[in-house]
């Protein structure tokens, strides 16, 4: 477990990030709406000490160890940089998703929860669906339904896709009435961002936005942003947040218990199987991109 | 009568009263507050139920609505209700044992402290609580150094439970949700072998029941 230490023995994972990629992008840092009015909050990015906050007058703002920072809102969470995230670089910007834009679309933080783990590991089991009838027993997968099928995995406009992955679900969503094969799709458009789409229960031809925005406090503490854009016109707020964070709440002991904690890059450390072809494709993008922040570079 | 609880699925608290529901097959409803990210229990609307504004609270309604409903907050104030009215073996709350209902009490006030500590540093470390991480988990670990050693000599005894009986009590139930999660806390339960004997054993009860984050045995 990562720790802050204010000594010559400063722990590798507590300091500050120097990977130009990773500085370089925006980082997610809080729910707008959970901002108090004037107040000052105080959080980690990147190993940097933050405030941030929104001032009365609704103006956000962050600075890091006395710094001003550039601040963005989006998707109802306020996003910062260390770096110059406008640097040419399409990643820096933040990504779009056109489906939250939608007028019936419910937009929600579904929780911010801190993990001790690193944020690529977390961005890998959102990926994941090998695990579901073991961690989501009885809700995202149930055995024997244990097989993930073949799906595909591109790159396109810098983004990774996972398509056609589909899994048997007894309880896919807050709104499901019985199990169901989900269709999901995946997306990376940020190296610590990913979402998912699948099938909205009561009506197949669109598709709910579930995403994870992962703001790396250090290389090996995360805070995870649980995003949801949903086509639910029955089930409460507080019933569709309480499905994500069970989800998540189940997740977390398997996060917290991988080592190592960072990523490691090079495809011989850990063995993949066929159903691990998206973190495959991850892994090598990473190593693309030339990231070098909370991995072990190949 | 009907029970009502009003709960949140990632409190140890709430767990603990779903725990016991659960061993004594009680059917209740449950009233989800949005306690995180929402505060939900720190709003007027829950605060009319509990002014202090924390979960849970149970609430026993007369059947026949006869009588005004009864209102409990506190969750081992709540496990001390419910045993001693719907548990039918009396052996979860022993009041008729005042030797044992004496320790019951005192491993009750041990489970504050437990919560005050092991899961104090779970609501530090999960959702960014400002409490004094370094001094918390120091805490937790002084208690379940002395709970272990104490499961130790029971076990010595060819004896399962944290009180003096051949059974679990409300006692057992009331500490555990703190033990077993404490490691989202940073809390290592290596140096405790006769603690994570003791949470196989409660995780074996009849009835049991997972919270997210538990694993089962």
């Amino acid at each position: 477990m990562a720790s802050v230490v204010h000594s010559a023995n400063v722990t590798v994972t507590d300091q500050r990030c120097t990977d130009p990629v990773v500085l370089n992008l925006w980082h997610p840092i809080a729910a707008v709406l959970e901002l108090e009015p004037g107040g000052e909050h105080r959080s980690r990015l990147l190993g940097a000490h933050l405030t941030y906050g929104i001032t009365s007058v609704g103006d956000l703002w962050a600075s890091a160890d006395g710094q001003e920072l550039p601040v963005i809102e989006r998707y109802g969470y306020l996003w910062t940089s260390l770096g110059s995230p406008e640097g040419g670089d399409s990643l820096g910007i933040p990504f779009e998703i056109p489906e939250a834009h939608e007028p019936d679309r419910r937009n929600m933080n579904a929780g911010s929860f801190q993990v001790a783990t690193s944020a690529p590991r977390a961005i890998e089991n959102f990926l994941d669906m090998g695990h579901f009838p073991y961690v989501h027993t009885d809700l995202l997968g149930v055995e024997p339904h244990t097989e993930v099928a073949d799906y595909q995995v591109d790159i396109h406009d810098g983004e990774i896709w996972a398509t056609d992955c589909l899994f048997f679900q007894p309880v896919a969503a807050a709104s499901a009435t019985g199990g169901q094969i989900s269709e999901y799709t995946y997306r990376v458009p940020h190296p610590f961002c990913v979402m998912l789409y699948k099938n909205v229960p009561t009506d197949p031809s669109r598709r709910d936005v579930i995403a994870i925005f992962v703001q790396a406090m250090t290389e090996e503490t995360v805070r995870v942003h649980n995003f949801y854009s949903m086509v639910d016109e029955t089930t409460s707020d507080n019933g569709l947040r309480r499905f994500q964070q069970v989800i998540f709440s189940q997740d977390k002991p398997i996060l917290e218990n991988q080592r190592p904690t960072k990523l490691p890059l090079d495809p011989r450390v850990e063995t993949p199987i066929r159903a691990d072809q998206s973190a495959i494709v991850y892994r090598r993008w990473l190593t693309e991109l030339g990231l070098t922040y909370a991995v072990i570079p190949a | 009568m009907a029970l009502t609880l009003y709960s949140y699925d990632l409190s140890v608290n709430c767990y603990k009263q779903r725990l016991l529901m659960s061993i004594l097959g009680l059917d209740y409803e449950t009233v989800l507050v949005d306690f995180f990210p929402g505060l939900e229990h720190k709003g007027e609307a829950f605060k009319a139920i509990n002014p202090l504004g924390h979960i849970p609270v149970l609430i026993d309604r007369p059947d026949d609505g006869d009588g005004d409903d009864f209102v409990l907050r506190d969750a081992h104030a709540i496990l001390v209700y419910l045993a001693a009215q719907y548990d039918e073996s009396g052996q979860w709350y022993p009041t008729t044992n005042a030797r044992l209902l004496g320790e019951v009490s005192q491993w009750m006030l041990f489970a504050e402290g437990t919560t005050n500590t092991a899961s104090a540093a779970r609501l530090h470390d999960n959702l960014g609580y400002d409490f004094n991480i370094d001094e918390v988990r120091a805490g937790a670990h002084r208690l379940f150094r002395v709970l272990d050693e104490h499961l130790w000599f029971r076990e010595q005894e060819g004896q399962e439970w944290v009180c003096s009986a051949s059974h679990p009590t409300i006692a057992d139930l009331a500490i555990f949700p703190d033990v077993i999660l404490s490691e989202e806390g940073g809390i290592s339960r290596l140096d405790y072998p006769a603690l994570r004997r003791w949470t196989d054993r409660v995780r074996r009860l009849d009835g049991f029941v997972l919270m997210p984050g538990i694993q089962p045995v």
